[in-house]
């Protein structure tokens, strides 16, 4: 793998240095500095920042939006693009916007069901699915071709990613897409949020016996939990997500005042021992509405200060 | 099968209030087998506003008839020579009934009287479930004859997506992940090594994207 765009993220994951990203949620208001503040926070700490694309599918400030107001800070955003609310013009016209703001990273993903979100009764979209969303940048990247077949003048230059979760069923074909997903094109993976780590573990060794770890970059995810209750309601209630009895009881088992600290410490935790994990290229901080805590974790976890590109 | 479901009787009475003389028209085909709009239901149905219009003090007549089909012209030209008697029709057909009672009846008002859902299947009695959404490209030989384009809620091509767990959808533990019953499939078929190949960008020109879609045959035109 040697780098292809001017994405700081690809140049530092091509130096075999471990790598730092993490993701802001854009605002239900209009007000940038939501997202701006949000940035500063963890800026100094990470080597790209995601943008959610209306997650969980409630309406929010653009994504595409959002990393232009990133872009305009000296920052390096990853553009996080659903296939549920746009057809192939909108995405190609937002990766050509996104482009044009020389916007160097993209996440390729299906999206949440709007039935989750604010707009329940909308329509959705699914033109496209991920997998082909990922073969669409890469045609308009490498070919410089509109899924169309015209010329793209300035093609976009993105390092290509995606999501993967080893946590959802059938576990059997976790491995055989995210291969899936290589063949189609992708270059870096955000997992889910990891709690399970055996889970994890096998998951990397099936990707490692097939040698697809030497392919693709992996960033392992993880989501500092907040509370007992965070714990609980992850495991019971979020689809394709992993937490096992053993954390949630960990959880329940300090005082509610230290359970911040613990979620933190098991985040912590998490990340040391899955930096012995061959494979795992950097982490993926999901710090949801708690970004202030990204820089205590990037630096109990030995990752900082982030070296230089 | 087309599959439809009854509409709430009061939406039915705010459409024909105020006409003197009513046709409930029944079908014999689907909406018989998903017993929403058969002979039966064109019963229950005219009996019930019989009642309700007569507790309310209004005149009414209703009469009832049961069409072999709605989507032939053969069976509603039997109408011909009684629609004028008829100020309105309640067609318990499915919409496409509906519709071309509609179209050849075209002074006469035509109202819905069931809600059309979906083709699918008869699961047990009183449950019936969506199979096909009439792509007009049917990739069934590709997805071991389990459709993700109906049943999969992102009718997604490569799936399963992040949110199958335990065989289930994201969007509802009672629903089944198609994907899931589609590798469950390929396996008992020996073909899991095909879920490796990536389905391509589909041509959604054949379905309702591509606008109202015709089948002319040249080969069985008159």
């Amino acid at each position: 793998m040697s780098a292809k765009t001017p994405s700081r993220l690809e140049k530092i994951l091509d130096s075999g240095q471990l790598a730092v990203t993490s993701e802001c949620g854009p605002p239900r208001g209009s007000d940038p500095e939501t997202i701006t503040k949000k940035a500063e926070m963890i800026k100094d700490h990470v080597d790209a920042i995601n943008i959610t694309d209306n997650q969980t599918s409630v309406t929010r400030l653009s994504s595409l939006a959002s990393c232009i107001h990133l872009k305009l800070m000296g920052l390096e955003p990853t553009l996080q693009m659903v296939v549920r609310d746009r057809n192939r013009i909108a995405l190609q016209s937002d990766i050509l916007g996104a482009a044009s703001f020389d916007i160097h990273n993209i996440l390729c993903l299906s999206g949440d069901h709007q039935v989750f979100g604010d707009s329940s009764q909308g329509q959705n979209v699914f033109d496209l699915d991920s997998m082909q969303l990922i073969q669409t940048v890469r045609l308009m990247r490498d070919e410089g071709k509109f899924l169309g077949g015209d010329d793209i003048k300035r093609p976009p230059q993105m390092f290509v990613g995606a999501a993967a979760n080893p946590f959802a069923d059938p576990f059997e074909i976790r491995v055989p897409r995210l291969a899936k997903k290589i063949a189609a094109g992708v270059e870096f993976i955000q997992t889910q949020c990891i709690y399970n780590l055996d889970k994890f573990e096998l998951w990397m060794k099936q990707a490692r016996d097939r040698g697809l770890h030497e392919k693709v970059y992996i960033l392992a995810g993880v989501t500092p939990l907040r509370s007992a209750g965070m714990a609980k309601y992850m495991k019971n209630r979020v689809p394709g997500m992993d937490v096992p009895d053993e954390v949630v009881k960990r959880m329940a088992g300090v005082p509610k005042e230290n359970q911040p600290e613990e979620g933190i410490n098991i985040c912590v935790e998490t990340i040391q021992r899955l930096k012995e994990c061959e494979g795992v290229r950097g982490f993926h901080i999901m710090a949801i509405e708690w970004e202030e805590k990204v820089p205590e974790i990037v630096e109990r976890s030995g990752l900082y200060p982030r070296l230089k590109d | 099968m087309i599959v439809a479901d009854k509409k709430p009787i009061e939406e039915i009475i705010d459409m024909v209030k105020g006409y003197q003389k009513i046709l409930i028209a029944g079908c014999n085909e689907c909406v018989t087998v998903c017993e929403a709009g058969g002979k039966k239901e064109v019963g229950v149905l005219a009996s019930a506003l019989r009642m309700y219009f007569m507790n309310e003090g209004e005149k009414i007549e209703v009469d009832e008839i049961t069409l072999e089909r709605q989507c032939d012209h053969e069976y509603l030209e039997e109408i011909r020579n009684s629609i004028d008697q008829y100020d309105a029709v309640v067609s318990l057909a499915c919409g496409v009934g509906v519709q071309f009672m509609a179209e050849k009846y075209f002074g006469t008002p035509v109202y819905p009287g069931v809600n059309t859902c979906f083709m699918g299947v008869t699961e047990e009695r009183g449950v019936w479930s969506e199979r096909c959404q009439g792509c007009g490209q049917c990739i069934l030989g590709k997805t071991a004859g389990i459709c993700p384009i109906s049943r999969c809620a992102k009718r997604l091509l490569n799936g399963p997506c992040g949110g199958s767990t335990q065989g289930k959808c994201e969007i509802s533990k009672d629903l089944d992940c198609a994907w899931q019953l589609i590798i469950d499939r390929l396996k008992e078929l020996d073909r899991l090594d095909e879920y490796e190949e990536i389905a391509p960008i589909k041509d959604w020109s054949t379905e309702r994207a591509g606008g109202p879609r015709k089948v002319v045959r040249e080969d069985v035109r008159q």
